[in-house]
Parts: structure tokens; sequence; C-alpha cells
């Protein structure tokens, strides 16, 4: 059986290790699936596991190909997807009651590019009740746990996968990301997690939470492993029609460039009140890196930040409304015992079906699209989104890149915002604004407060994912933090 | 009081695509139950619609034959509501920017009256799905095989004023969609349904009555009855004091009557908003150029050209243009006879009324148009006289012949006109009749007229149909003159 | 922004989720934060803004109209509650 300092090690590593013939695909899947065994009853990353047959199988052929020598940089790693995305014949839950049994007749796009890359699926992680949260503390399958710190949150909603990648539960894993939802739990667990552009990676088969927001996005340790992935996942798919139809560079070709001239914009907005001062002396280090690597740090100012939550807060819940009414107890999903009539089939089963945060969010959606508030709401939120997405043009007109926090504050306590949604929403702060704008943005390890990880954001412009990956592997070829692994003492 | 009727409808045309509007299942017509509806069209989760093209250009090429403004950027929309045979929970369709602009419709009534209608706009949706009402155990069963079928709801401005007007609409539309092959038209099987609002008002008052909305009505006869039938209920209740409430409302096809839906008693709160999951549909001008270089010519087109070119009146110009098949059909026997007139009374006399008695449509018509055609020319070449004709119309519909001649020719029907064998023929017949020869001669003059059908009956008969009316005519009235010197 | 119990009882229709009356003063404060919080919003004059519904401005791809889906209702139907002679069976509806 293979160490645990093996399989503590890094996507890139391990598959220099498949590929030099060190261990084989098998080896590691079975390696790995004993350590989800082990550490999962203290974590509850997973909601599914895959059975031991079919990841061996998959595990088998990879092994096959590596011999024969076709393989991709991704044959023979194992990976987990959150369970938002379908999985042809795997039960595919969104964390939620509602999906308790349905098994997807289908694949989303990114679990079938990176299942042809080669890559072997362990199975389902735990996350929020359909996207909706910053905490995993919304889903039905339980809350997840920090693998740093176990009273800690592991963030949201893509905790479940945060919290196996840093656990080594897998090297890899998918996320999606609607309002922060692979920066924010990437920053929490201390690993390094990417939100593309919107529409730069197929939506196909994964569930929807907020159609115009939603984006999936690789979660791994590193910067170069983030690349490796993204190169699998994005490009055209003609069955979203919100894809776009762009060339994919080689995201892993321009990691090494150095960073001479690079210009990086703090904006002012996201070193104000309310930033943890651990949070803050971790960015700070982190510029000097920056600027020890040549780049120049200017600030900026991105004047509407403060509309962002407000405006999201109506966008996300009123597209959610109508996107979650097809969970009607009809077709699929969860069916309220012996309906009186039509209405209370309706009623009883999305009462059932739903856990609390998912309600209140298509309650708020439902009322902002309601007849007499629409202007008031949702078209309002819609012209708040063009100055926040002219805000991060503007930027880009005079730097390369925006970088600051991920997140207010190291990962917090469980429980601690439970009580107030409100509270739980103001934690997205920085996060949510990239999402209406459509830009994309990473999350990598840059310090600690105590034991808990602290996450540095880098912003970029539409379609600049390699510019970013670029950035982050050059910091991390000269810093730690993404190395570190929790000690899990179980 | 005079009242006067205010008529809109809404009509949603089923499109003739292969494919359905936002997924890749078969839109044909009669399939098993849910065997062509797929996980797109059953709103699986995880799911994404794309935008049929053909869908796109079939809704361009109405808007272009109804004179509308074709928008270049159009957007669909969500209509958020709950409804078993809705899978999603909302149906996607345009609202604020829809795909056809405003346009208009001109209808011929009747020989001086031509009615001008306004369209409001056209859009693009998709269909629902279908409840199926037979009990199970008290349960209803749903069919999702209609569900994402394309559908373009044609939206008139409130112009019509009378059940006729709107059929005369309805059936305009009806004629427009099938020459332009965007749609089967069929109402019988859903292709083309209609909803019709109507209100009442005291004729000349300008504001508009309460309307009340029938829905779904599925032939050209229902939406004359109905509409009717609304007419005289409204009338009715505000002359007894009443007052008529905005509702929905179903035609009662058995009864003849409307009644209110209780499924859509309250007040609907659709929640439109733009659909996150499709952009905006955006059009160039030489797409639409394209899309008008491939329109056929249109009913009124058609219309104009039969009375312009062709001499027929205003009224069979637009009965002849009404449908696709029809105008076809009489455009081939033309072909044929070369005589417009001749081929339009066929078609629309003895033609229409035998497709009418046996209930087929014209393209199912026993007798081809280039068999009528020929018939018609050995009418107007004097090969066959009026009543043989029909004799050789009769038996090309009972399938027992392959063309004109080959049955006039062996049913013996060539016309004789011959005057030698036609004179025979009446010596023959005056000297069997010797009675009514004495009584013809014995006649006041003014009388001598009717006595002399009978002999020409005689004579017809005596040449089993074959003898040219006219020769016996002249030939007859020429010895019975020479009988009475 | 409060809203009342009638607000969310409304809202709680239109959206088809049972709430029991013991729940409603709860969301009823829970709903009128978080449009405290969206009424943030109404601070900035937007009248000149055009409203932004994608985050690229991109257009609608069109796909040819060809059929690609075979009869898939066996594994359809394999996940829905409630089906018999290949229909899915809701309580009865009343039109």
């Amino acid at each position: 059986m293979l160490e645990s300092s093996v399989l503590e090690s890094s996507l890139t590593e391990l598959a220099q290790g498949l590929q030099t013939r060190q261990f084989t695909s098998v080896e590691l899947t079975q390696a790995l699936l004993a350590r989800i065994d082990k550490l999962n009853p203290h974590l509850n990353a997973f909601i599914s596991v895959s059975d031991q047959e079919s990841a061996l199988a998959q595990a088998a052929a990879a092994d096959q190909r590596l011999a024969q020598g076709q393989a991709t940089p991704l044959t023979g790693l194992p990976l987990a997807h959150k369970d938002i995305f379908c999985t042809q014949g795997m039960r595919t839950s969104c964390g939620s009651k509602m999906l308790e049994n349905f098994v997807p007749p289908y694949n989303a796009t990114v679990v079938e590019r990176l299942a042809a890359a080669g890559m072997v699926n362990l199975g389902k992680t735990n996350l929020d009740e359909f996207a909706m949260g910053s905490s995993n503390e919304n889903s039905y399958y339980g809350t997840v746990k920090n693998p740093w710190d176990l009273q800690a949150v592991p963030g949201g909603s893509s905790g479940g996968s945060a919290a196996a990648v840093a656990a080594s539960l897998v090297p890899a894993a998918t996320g999606t990301d609607t309002g922060g939802s692979i920066r924010q739990p990437a920053a929490f667990c201390g690993i390094t997690g990417l939100k593309p552009t919107y529409g730069r990676v197929s939506r196909w088969g994964m569930v929807a939470y907020a159609s115009s927001l939603d984006q999936g996005g690789p979660m791994a340790h590193s910067a170069q492993d983030c690349a490796v992935l993204l190169n699998a996942m994005a490009g055209f798919d003609p069955k979203d029609s919100t894809c776009v139809q762009r060339a994919v560079p080689d995201y892993c070709a321009t990691l090494a460039a150095n960073l001479d001239g690079l210009k990086i914009g703090l904006p002012k907005e996201y070193f104000g009140e309310g930033l943890h001062a651990d949070v803050a002396a971790a960015l700070e280090e982190a510029i000097k890196v920056y600027e020890s690597l040549g780049a120049s740090i200017c600030e900026v100012s991105l004047p509407h930040t403060h509309l962002a939550i407000p405006a999201y807060y109506v966008i996300a819940p009123a597209e959610a409304s109508s996107n979650l009414s097809r969970y009607d107890g009809v077709r699929f999903g969860h069916r309220c015992q012996d309906p009186q009539d039509l209405e209370d089939l309706y009623k009883r089963s999305r009462q059932e079906g739903f856990g609390a945060e998912v309600k209140r969010r298509i309650l708020i959606g439902t009322y902002a699209l309601s007849e007499g508030f629409y202007d008031a709401y949702y078209r309002k939120a819609q012209q708040i989104r063009r100055l926040i997405q002219q805000d991060f043009l503007n930027a880009f007109n005079e730097v390369d890149v925006l970088m600051g926090p991920t997140a207010p504050t190291p990962a917090f306590d469980l429980g601690a915002n439970t009580q107030d949604p409100v509270q739980m929403y103001l934690e997205d702060v920085y996060t949510i604004a990239i999402n209406l704008a459509g830009v994309p943005a990473l999350s990598l390890p840059a310090g600690r407060s105590g034991t808990r990880p602290i996450g540095l954001q880098v912003i970029g412009n539409h379609f600049e994912e390699a510019r970013l990956l670029n950035v982050a592997h050059q910091f991390q070829q000269v810093t730690t933090w993404h190395q570190a692994r929790p000690q899990l003492a179980f | 009081m005079q009242w006067e009727a205010v008529i809109g409808l809404e009509v949603h045309v089923q499109l003739a695509t292969q494919s359905k509007i936002f997924s890749g299942a078969s839109t044909a017509f009669g399939a098993e139950a849910n065997t062509q509806a797929c996980a797109i069209d059953l709103g699986l989760p995880g799911v994404l619609p794309v935008v049929n093209e053909q869908a796109v250009a079939m809704a361009v090429k109405f808007g272009l034959a109804v004179n509308s403004k074709i928008s270049t950027r159009s957007v669909f929309e969500r209509k958020n509501y709950f409804y078993p045979d809705l899978p999603k929970g909302y149906q996607t369709s345009q609202m604020a920017e829809p795909i056809v602009g405003p346009g208009w419709l001109d209808l011929t009534l009747d020989e001086q009256t031509t009615k001008h209608v306004r369209i409001h706009h056209a859009h693009l949706e998709e269909d629902a799905g279908k409840s199926l009402h037979e009990d199970f155990h008290g349960m209803t069963g749903i069919d999702l095989n209609r569900a994402g079928t394309p559908l373009l709801e044609i939206v008139s401005e409130p112009d019509m004023h009378s059940a006729k007007e709107a059929v005369a609409y309805l059936k305009a539309i009806h004629a427009i969609v099938t020459y332009l092959g965007i749609s089967d038209g069929n109402m019988a099987e859903g292709s083309m349904r209609c909803d019709a609002n109507v209100s009442v008002r005291p004729k000349g008052q300008t504001t508009l009555g309460t309307r009340c909305e029938i829905k779904n009505v599925n032939s050209f006869r229902f939406v004359e009855k109905a509409i009717n039938y609304e007419i005289q209920r409204q009338i009715e209740l505000i002359e007894e004091g009443g007052r008529v409430i905005q509702q929905t409302r179903l035609y009662d096809a058995d009864l003849d009557e409307t009644r209110a839906m209780r499924s859509k008693e309250e007040a609907n709160d659709y929640r439109y908003f733009p659909c996150p999951d499709l952009l905006p549909v955006v059009l160039d001008e030489a797409y639409i150029q394209h899309l008008q270089a491939q329109l056929p010519e249109l009913p009124s087109q058609k219309q104009t050209r039969f009375i312009e070119m062709l001499g027929l009146s205003a009224y069979d110009a637009s009965v002849l243009s009404a449908s696709r098949a029809l105008a076809d059909y009489f455009e081939q026997v033309y072909q044929v006879c070369q005589d417009a007139k001749a081929a339009a009374n066929w078609v629309m006399g003895e033609l229409s009324a035998r497709l009418n008695r046996d209930g087929l449509e014209i393209q199912d018509s026993p007798v081809s148009s280039t068999q009528l055609g020929q018939l018609i020319q050995r009418i107007l070449d004097n090969t066959i006289n009026g009543k043989a004709a029909k004799q050789v119309f009769a038996t090309l519909w009972a399938q027992e012949g392959q063309s004109a001649d080959e049955i006039i020719a062996a049913q013996g029907l060539k016309q004789v006109t011959d005057t030698g064998a036609i004179e025979a023929i009446i010596d023959e017949v005056l000297a069997k009749n010797t009675a009514q020869v004495e009584q013809y001669k014995a006649a006041e003059v003014d009388k001598r007229g009717k006595m002399m059908g009978f002999f020409v009956g005689q004579v017809m008969k005596a040449s089993k149909g074959t003898a040219n009316p006219q020769a016996v005519n002249q030939l007859l009235a020429d010895k019975l003159a020479a009988l009475l010197d | 922004m409060a809203l009342t119990s009638a607000d969310v009882e409304k809202v709680a229709h239109l959206a088809r989720i049972q709430i029991d009356a013991s729940l409603i003063p709860e969301y009823t404060r829970d709903l009128s934060n978080i449009l405290d919080l969206v009424n943030q919003m109404q601070q900035v004059d937007t009248s000149e803004v055009e409203p932004m519904a994608h985050p690229l401005d991109a257009t609608q791809r069109l796909r040819v109209d060809e059929v690609t889906e075979s009869n898939q209702r066996d594994a359809l139907l394999a996940g829905a509650p409630a089906t018999e002679a290949g229909l899915f069976l809701v309580p009865k509806v009343i039109e």
C-alpha cells in the first residue's frame, strides 16, 4: 500500500509517479479509496464514494493506456466531482434530500471530458444544498469539517471538494462557483481553486443554481495542477448555449513566464473595514513576494463593490427560484406521501425536499420577480451588474491583474453564522462581484491564521486564465504554503 | 340597444420542424406516450436548451408574409407557473422582445368587402405536454411527447367584430402558414390552436368592455360557434343587469356553450424574466433577405394574380387561393385545359361537392388535376357534352378509368355532331311518337316550347346522351317547323 | 423593508412551498432582513444604465434542425416517483 507521503503529493507529482512507473493507477486508486474509507467518516467530505469495482476498472484501463503510451497528462489520476455534476448511473444529490434518489442518465460535459482524459472518479463530494451557502452547513448530508481545524467550516459551497483535496483523499476535485463557491473553500482549506471566465467551461450536466453566474472549475493543491485540469475541462460544448466558441490555450505552456513588469492592482475597497488582521498581514507579505518577482503594485478602485452583494442576492435567487421549479415531485426527485391534490403534491414535496436556505432563496427570488417588483429589484440588479462589470473593465485598462483577499476572515467556526443568513452572505463580499462581471479569478494559499489557512485572490480580465495560473504558479515557485498539509490525527 | 363585439385572436401554430425547439427529440405526431420526450424536454437537472435554427427561420418567414417588422434582436424569457404538463415549471417564451413585430393582413370577406386586421406581434415558444384524464385510480397521466414542440404564437389586435371576421382571419393565417410550409395547419391534431378574446360594447362606444378568453378551440366551425355563443352570453348578461367578469372559458362543443375554467381562477403572476440559459437571438439583414428570397407566392398575391391574369371573380379567387393545395390543384387543372373559368367552376363545383360529401381533403382527391384538366378539355373541344362529362367524372371518382379519353371511348360517350346521324335519330323518334307530334301540331304557339323539350329528351336518350344538344335543338326545331307547314 | 406575513404566504404559494404557520414569523424576519440588504441598490441612480442579463456580450448560436434523440423512455421513467402505462402520474388535474 502506498504511503501517506505519496498520497499527499500534488496532482503533478502523482502524474510523474504514474508516468515513471513508480506506482500504478490501480495501486493509487486502492490506496486513496482506503484513505477515504478511513478519513471520510471524520470529515464527511464525500456524499457518495465510487464502488471499488468501478473505480478499479477505470484505473486498470488507465494503466493500460499508460503502458501503451496513449496517456494524457491526466490519465490514471484519481479525482472527485462536486455532487452537482451529473454522473451517469451514479447518484447526483446536489446536497439535497430532493435528489436523494436521483441517478442521472447522462454525464456532465466536465465529467465526460475528465473521464475521456483517463481520470479515475472516486466519488461525489459534499456541498451546500444546490450550491447555496458559504460554509457547507446547508447540506442534507451533514456538515463537512475543515481538515486543518475540525472546529472550523471548510467554506462553501464546494466545501467537500476543498476538504477532500486538503486532506489528500483525492489530489484534485471539480467545483462550481456562483458567488465564490470554489475560491472561498479553497482559501479556507489551503488549496488552489480557479473560477474560469463565464462560458469557458460547459455547464451541461452541472445542475443549475443561478445560470448566468454558475461556472465550473478545478480545485487542487497548486496552480500547475489547476492548469493541467483546466486544459481538459475548458472548451466549446454545443450543448450549452452560453459556452463560448473560442480556442483554448495550453494553460501549462505559460506557467513559467516571469512576472517582470506585471502590473498588479489592489482594489482599495478590498482592504477596508472588516478585513481580519491576519488576512491583511498575509496579503501584505504576499504582495512583497510579487514585488520581489518583478511586479509593480498600484491601488485601483472598484467603486461599486458595496453593491455586489445586494445585486447578487436578487439575481441569484431570482434565477434559482425559476431553475428549482422543476423539482415538483412529478418526473424525478422527492415526492410527498399521499398527495391530496396537485397543489398539495407541489407544496409538500418542495417543503420536505428543500432545506431552509434553499427555501429562503426561492422565496426571495420569487418575490423579486413578482408583479410590481421586477423593475425595483431584478431590473435594478441587472443595471448594477453592468456598473460592476464596468468597474473591472476600467481597472483592467490600467493593470494586468487584481489582487486581494479571497475572504475577509480565515475559516470561521462551525455554527458561527447559521442563525443569521445575512451575516453569512457578507462572507462573500470579495468573491461575488467577480461572478457578476463574469471574469476569472483564483484563490491560492498565502498564509495561515493559527492553524487556519488564508487565501490570496487573483482576478483577471475575461479569458485571462492563463495569466492567473502563471501569476499563481510563480508565487508557488518561491513559497511553500501550497505544499503544507494538515495533520490528521484520526 | 345595438351591440358591437370586439374580438382579438391568439393563434398558436406548431412549426413543422423535425426536432424540438430546444432539443433533438422528434416532433412527429402520434407516437407512444413519452417516447419522444428526452432529458431536455423532461427538464431533468443539469440539462440545457439550444435553439433550433429552423424554428427561427419559420418565424421570420411568417413575419415577412404578414408585412411585419422582423426583430434583429429577440429574447427568450421564462414564463413561470406550475402545471404538470409543464416540466420545468416555466415555459420558455418571448415577451418584451418577440421575433416578429407589428404587421397586418387584408381579408376578403365577400365580393365587395375586405377587412384590415393588424397583427400585434408573433413570438416563439415551446409547447407543453398533455394531461390524459382517463382514470388511473383517480390520477391523471402526463405525456410529454409534445413538450418542447416549437410554437409560433400570433397575436392579433382586437380588430374583428364578428365571428365571421374572426374565422376569415383564422383561415387567412391557416393559408399563410401552410403556403409557407411552416406548419401542417392540422387543427384536429392541435397543430393550430386558437384562443379568442371576446368583449362587447354598445355600438359607438370607444372604450373596450371586459373581455373573456375562450381557450383552445380546435376547428374553424367551433371558433365561429364559440364566439357567437360568447357574444350572445355577454349581451344577455349585461341586458339582464349583470356584469361580465374577466375570466378564461372553455368551449364545450357537445353542449355548444362556453364555461369558466376552474383551474385558471386565481390571477396569475408569471414572473417573466430573460432566460439565463439562452442568449439573445440576433439576426442580420442578409439572413432576413435570404429568407425573403425563399418565400413562395402568398395567398394574397395568388388571389390578385387569379383576378388580374386569369380573370376570375374576387370571390372565386379568394376561395381558390385559401389553401395552397387547392390553389395548386386549380392551377394544374388550368395548365391542362387552358380555361380558368371552366377550371374554377369544376374545382369549386363538382369536385368540392364530392370532396365534401366524402369528407376528403383536396390532397386525397381520387381524381387527379391532370385527369380533371383533360376532362374539361374534352368538353371545350365538343368531344363530349356536359351530361357525359358528369358521367366521366363519376367514373374517374370511382377510380374505374384511367383517363377521360379512355372512359369516353369505353362508354361510347363521344358526342355525335354529324347532322345526318342526328337527323336519322330525330326521324326515328318522331315516327315512334306520332301522338305527341299531333298534340304538338294542335298546341298553342307559346306551349310548343315546352313540348319541344320532350322530343329533345327522347332524342338524347336514343343517342345515349352522345348527341350534341345544340345540334339536336336546331335540327329538331327545323323538322317540327316543317311538319307545321 | 419589512414584509408582512401575508406577503410571505403569498410568495410561498407562488413558489409552491408549504410553510408551517409556526415558521411564518421566522421567514418574515429573515426575508425582511435580506430585502434590507438588497435595498442598498436603491442608493444609486441607474436610470441611464442598460440592464445586463449575461456577463458576455454574446448571441445565441442556432442548432441544425435534426433529430438526435431516440426513445429513452424506460431510462427516463425509471427515476420517476409514480408512473403507469408509460405516463407520469399526478393527482387529478381539473380544468
